[in-house]
C-alpha cells in the first residue's frame, strides 16, 4: 500500500527536495556499497523546480574514475520520480572527507574502511586496535591509503584524509 | 577521457580569453605530459607500494589534466572537447615545460622530475587568485589532493639522498641533469599582465618561480644536494619538444589514431 501510494504520488504530484534526497540515500559508491554518495557527502544541494530535479555532485578526488558510474546512477535512480534530471558535478566547493556522515563513517568500518583521520588516529577496522602503521599513503584507489594491523595482523585500507 | 559533465561556468571577459586559455593550457599540458610520462612505470616500479603510489599520482595528474581541459575547452569555445584538445594536436603543439619533455629515465630521474614539478605546480597553483571562479573553485580542490603527492616526493628525497652511495649517485646526476630546465615550469607567459590585472594570477611567474627557489633551498640544502640554475627570460621553456616527447606523443594518441573519435 506504501508503494502504491509512493507510485501514485509520483505520477501526479511532483517531488519534494526530501523525496530526492531519500532516492539518493540508496545510491552507493560504485566501489563501497554499504555507503551512500549523500553519506558520503557528495551531494552538495538539491533543488526542483516545475521542470526538473538539478541535484549537484561533489566529486572526491578531481580524477576518480567512478564519477560518471556516479553521475548515471543518480539520474537512473531519480527517473522514476517523473522529471528529467539534471545532475552535475562542481568544484564550486571543495570535498573534503569531513563531508562524510557519522553513519558515512560507522559504515565505512563496518565494510573493513577504516574512516578518514590523522595517520596515528587510525584504528583497525576489524580489532579496533591503535597498532597499525601505514604501509603507504597510495592505495588502490586514489581515495584510500594502505595500512597493516600489527595486532590482528590484517592488512587494510583507510580512507585518506583531505 | 570524456569524463562527468559538469555545470556550465559563468561569462567570460572576451579580452581575457587569450590570456587564459594560454595559462589553462601550459597547466593542463604539464599535468597530462607528466601523469603520462609516470604512468610507464605502472607494473615495473620498484616496488609493490610504490607502483601502486606512482600509478595513484599519475591517475590524479591525469584527472587533473582532464578537468584543466575541459575549461581550457569552455574558454576556447571552438567546438573541442576535452579530448580533441588533449589527443589531436601535432607535437609541436603540446606546451608542457621542458622539465616533463625529458624521458622517463631511471626511478633516481623519475623522483628528481616529480619532485622538482610538484613544488613548482604548488607553487604556481599558489599564485591563482578568483579572478576566474571556475579556475580557482579547481584550484581549491587540486592543492588539496596535490599535498599528498609532495609529502610522498619529498619522502623519496630523502630516502634516496641518504640511500647509500649508488641512490645519492644516481640522484645526483638527476637533479644536475634536469636542473637547466627545471624552472622551465615558470616560463613568463604573454598574458600575464592581463591574468594579473584581471586576478586570474596574484603573482608574477618569475615570483612564483622565487617562492619555488626558497621551498626548494629548504629541503635540498640540507641534504648536501645541488640546487637547479635560474630561468634564463625566454619565453621558449614551452616550445621545441625533444624525440622522448615524440614518442610519448606516439604512445598516448595511439588508440585516437587507430579508432577515430575514441573516448576513453
Amino acid at each position: 500500500m506504501v508503494m502504491a501510494a509512493a507510485t501514485t504520488r509520483a505520477a501526479t504530484q511532483k517531488p519534494t527536495r526530501v523525496d530526492v534526497i531519500a532516492v539518493l540515500e540508496r545510491v552507493a559508491d560504485p566501489e563501497i556499497p554499504s555507503v551512500s554518495i549523500v553519506d558520503l557527502g557528495m551531494v552538495l544541494d538539491v533543488h526542483v523546480d516545475a521542470e526538473r530535479i538539478a541535484v549537484e555532485l561533489l566529486p572526491t578526488f578531481v580524477g576518480c574514475p567512478a564519477l560518471e558510474v556516479i553521475q548515471v546512477n543518480v539520474v537512473d535512480a531519480l527517473a522514476p520520480l517523473g522529471m528529467p534530471v539534471d545532475a552535475q558535478f562542481t568544484w564550486r566547493v571543495p570535498w573534503t572527507s569531513d563531508r562524510i556522515s557519522e553513519r558515512g563513517r560507522e559504515r565505512l568500518a563496518g565494510s573493513g574502511f577504516a574512516p578518514p583521520a590523522a595517520p596515528e588516529d587510525v584504528r583497525c577496522p576489524y580489532c579496533a586496535s591503535d597498532r597499525v602503521a601505514m604501509d603507504s599513503a597510495f592505495g588502490p584507489t586514489q581515495c584510500r591509503s594502505l595500512f597493516y594491523c600489527r595486532a590482528c595482523r590484517q592488512p587494510f585500507e583507510a580512507f585518506k584524509p583531505i | 577521457m570524456t569524463g562527468p559533465t559538469r555545470a556550465a561556468p559563468p561569462r567570460l571577459d572576451p579580452a581575457l580569453r587569450a590570456p587564459l586559455a594560454e595559462l589553462l593550457l601550459a597547466m593542463a599540458d604539464d599535468e597530462f605530459v607528466s601523469g603520462f610520462t609516470d604512468s610507464e612505470w605502472t607494473g615495473i616500479a620498484p616496488l609493490l607500494e610504490e607502483d601502486v603510489a606512482i600509478s595513484s599520482i599519475s591517475q590524479d595528474e591525469l584527472g587533473h589534466a582532464r578537468a584543466l581541459y575541459q575549461l581550457l575547452a569552455e574558454v576556447l569555445d571552438d567546438g573541442r572537447d576535452e579530448d580533441a584538445i588533449a589527443y589531436d594536436r601535432e607535437p609541436e603543439d603540446y606546451r608542457h615545460a621542458r622539465l616533463l619533455d625529458h624521458p622517463r629515465g631511471d626511478w633516481a630521474t623519475t623522483i628528481a622530475r616529480r619532485f622538482l614539478y610538484e613544488l613548482a605546480d604548488e607553487a604556481r597553483l599558489a599564485s591563482i587568485g578568483d579572478g576566474w571562479p571556475p579556475l580557482a573553485d579547481l584550484v581549491g580542490k587540486l592543492r588539496r589532493e596535490e599535498r599528498y603527492h609532495r609529502m610522498h616526493l619529498v619522502a623519496w628525497i630523502n630516502r634516496l639522498a641518504n640511500g647509500g652511495a649508488d641512490a645519492r649517485q644516481r640522484l645526483e646526476a638527476a637533479l644536475a641533469g634536469l636542473g637547466p630546465d627545471a624552472a622551465t615550469v615558470f616560463t613568463p607567459l604573454d598574458g600575464e599582465a592581463t591574468l594579473l590585472d584581471a586576478g586570474v594570477l596574484t603573482r608574477s611567474m618569475a615570483d612564483a618561480e622565487a617562492a619555488w627557489r626558497a621551498d626548494l633551498t629548504a629541503v635540498l640544502v640540507p641534504l648536501g644536494l645541488p640546487l637547479p640554475h635560474t630561468m634564463p627570460p625566454t619565453k621558449g621553456g614551452r616550445e621545441g619538444h625533444s624525440d622522448a616527447f615524440r614518442w610519448l606523443w606516439g604512445e598516448f594518441t595511439a588508440v585516437r589514431h587507430t579508432e577515430d573519435g575514441a573516448t576513453w
